[in-house]
């Protein structure tokens, strides 16, 4: 029930604060919300089923991609295109999860980025369709009728109430998912693969899931990003955003449900004022990365379950 | 009709035999024991059984199937229940988390069947009262216990139990052999065991192994008289 309460109750906070945020926050905040889609789907796979994986960039570009290229080539509107990127972000991990099937640990971690990087040069390869790295401006005319609502994307109120949404379900997705039976596997898994093995669980088929599960969640957000902020261009599938993820994540916890949302914002702050100091803001963010893996290994999330609330899931 | 047959089941690790055609059966509702010296191939044999080694060569049938190319979490469905040599438990999770692993693959999703399994596994191994508690705190006797709840809740039809008594303080291995003797009475155990003490008190029937080949198989009894055991294990 306590789960549900703070759950529920931050996502109160993030509707509420809309309306008192000046409009640069407003927008950052929304942008975070994003970001946070993708970490939250990432932590997934790391925080739950112990793989590291270095390569969600694909997952991201997948749908940013699938969502951008319908827009631009096909002419879909905002809902179909969104769909589009979904299947796209689907379609991409049900590949990479066959090649994934076989490596845990350090192999994981390098064929995710391995095969992340092929997709990268995949994008830069075909440039005539996907225009490289200068990438697709999208034209964000298009209204997306749900329910007999006419939703203008280009309005920041809706682009935040969108991000909002998409990051409750995933929230809340996921915090069903790690409580249910399945994802006491995944955790099993993460603690002791052989052992899960011989309690009769096929762990294969579960790292699989998880990976498809996680990927999916990474499309959605990458085709949010697309159709809201209108552009796609080949940076989306560099190393920059499987970094992304992996850091966001350990900075706010592995393993906790509002770890990546906590991380997520905390980076992307941490980088907008540091670089209002200094061009050289990524050192700032190292040295951060660095204070924390030694204070705190376990992220600020999960440092702070480890002092209070032990029911923190 | 056995319950577990291996027919000339061999494994090698290059040119090194860890076992070499060998071939028993295991009767329902017996408690049988494998003994022999370090390296004699014990664990690789179980390891063929439960589906954890991939045998080089020969077949091992469960209830009159073929199971030598079922993977290890498929045995498990089919009865098939695997407790490790080293202790082998989720030491971050609560003792209830690990045994409803274990109970959830039987009784499925539902929470009051896992939970009435859970309670029911830690009840039998002695353990009641510890199910909040982190499994990794937990003295080493408590420990294997939690091994076998785990196995339990699983509702083996063969429990296979390696090195079990390893570690145990000895008022501990009297009570774990009471254990055995009840699970026995709706499972059928495989037991490697060094304690020759615990083996001659519970197995209905003993197989020696040497250097990867079965040296004898007999009553208690018989075993202990035999002159190639007492020559090769017994050290007499």
């Amino acid at each position: 029930m306590r789960p549900l309460l703070l759950h529920g109750g931050l996502i109160l906070v993030l509707f509420a604060l809309q309306f008192v945020l000046p409009d640069y926050h407003h927008a950052n905040v929304a942008r975070i919300m994003i970001y946070a889609v993708l970490a939250v789907g990432y932590n997934l796979l790391l925080g739950y089923t112990g793989l590291m994986s270095l390569g969600h960039a694909m997952f991201f570009a997948a749908g940013a991609y699938g969502a951008g290229l319908s827009v631009y080539w096909l002419g879909y509107g905002p809902l179909p295109a969104f769909a589009a990127g979904v299947f796209s972000g689907l379609i991409m991990s049900l590949i990479a999860g066959v090649f994934l099937l076989r490596s845990t640990g350090v192999a994981f971690l390098i064929v995710t980025l391995m095969l992340a990087q092929a997709c990268f040069l995949t994008t830069l390869y075909f440039n005539n369709f996907t225009m490289g790295e200068q990438g697709i401006v999208l034209a964000t005319t298009g209204d997306a009728d749900i329910l007999g609502f006419s939703l203008q994307l280009a309005d920041p109120a809706v682009k935040y109430n969108v991000a909002l949404v998409a990051l409750a379900v995933s929230l809340s997705g996921c915090l069903w998912l790690v409580q249910s039976p399945m994802g006491r596997v995944l955790v099993a898994i993460r603690e002791n693969e052989q052992r899960t093995r011989m309690l009769g669980y096929n762990t294969f088929a579960y790292r699989y899931f998880a990976i498809v599960i996680s990927g999916t969640i990474a499309g959605l957000s990458g085709a949010l990003y697309a159709l809201l902020f209108s552009y796609v261009g080949s940076s989306f599938a560099s190393l920059q955003y499987s970094t992304f993820p992996l850091l966001w994540t350990l900075l706010g916890g592995a393993g906790t449900i509002i770890g990546p949302l906590v991380g997520t914002g905390l980076m992307f702050y941490l980088v907008d004022i540091a670089s209002g100091y200094t061009t050289s803001y990524l050192l700032v963010v190292g040295v951060t990365l660095l204070a924390l893996t030694l204070w705190f290994p376990r992220g600020i999330m999960g440092a702070v379950r480890a002092r209070f609330p032990a029911w923190l899931p | 009709m056995s319950l577990l047959a291996a027919r000339n089941l061999a494994r090698h690790y290059g040119g090194i035999a860890a076992v070499s055609g060998v071939s028993f059966t295991v009767e329902k509702g017996e408690v049988r024991a494998i003994i022999g010296p370090n390296g004699a191939g014990k664990t690789t044999l179980v390891g063929m059984i439960s589906g954890r080694i991939q045998p080089t060569a020969g077949s091992v049938w469960f209830n009159d199937r073929d199971i030598t190319r079922l993977p290890s979490w498929q045995r498990v469905g089919q009865g098939i229940v695997y407790t490790f040599q080293v202790t082998s438990i989720y030491r971050n999770l609560t003792c209830f988390e690990n045994v409803a692993l274990a109970a959830q693959r039987r009784v499925g999703g539902r929470p009051a069947a896992i939970a009435a399994a859970v309670a029911a596994a830690l009840t039998q191994v002695g353990l009641p009262d510890e199910a909040n508690r982190q499994a990794g705190v937990l003295p080493y006797g408590h420990q294997r216990l939690l091994e076998v709840a785990m196995a339990l809740a699983l509702k083996p039809e063969l429990l296979i139990l390696d090195e079990p008594t390893q570690g145990l303080a000895p008022a501990e291995v009297a009570s774990f052999c009471d254990l055995v003797r009840r699970v026995a009475e709706s499972a059928t155990v495989l037991l490697i065991e060094h304690n020759l003490k615990v083996v001659l008190e519970l197995a209905h029937r003993i197989t020696v192994m040497n250097r990867g080949a079965i040296l004898a198989e007999g009553s208690p009894g018989e075993i202990e008289q035999h002159p190639a055991v007492q020559r090769a294990y017994l050290g007499q």
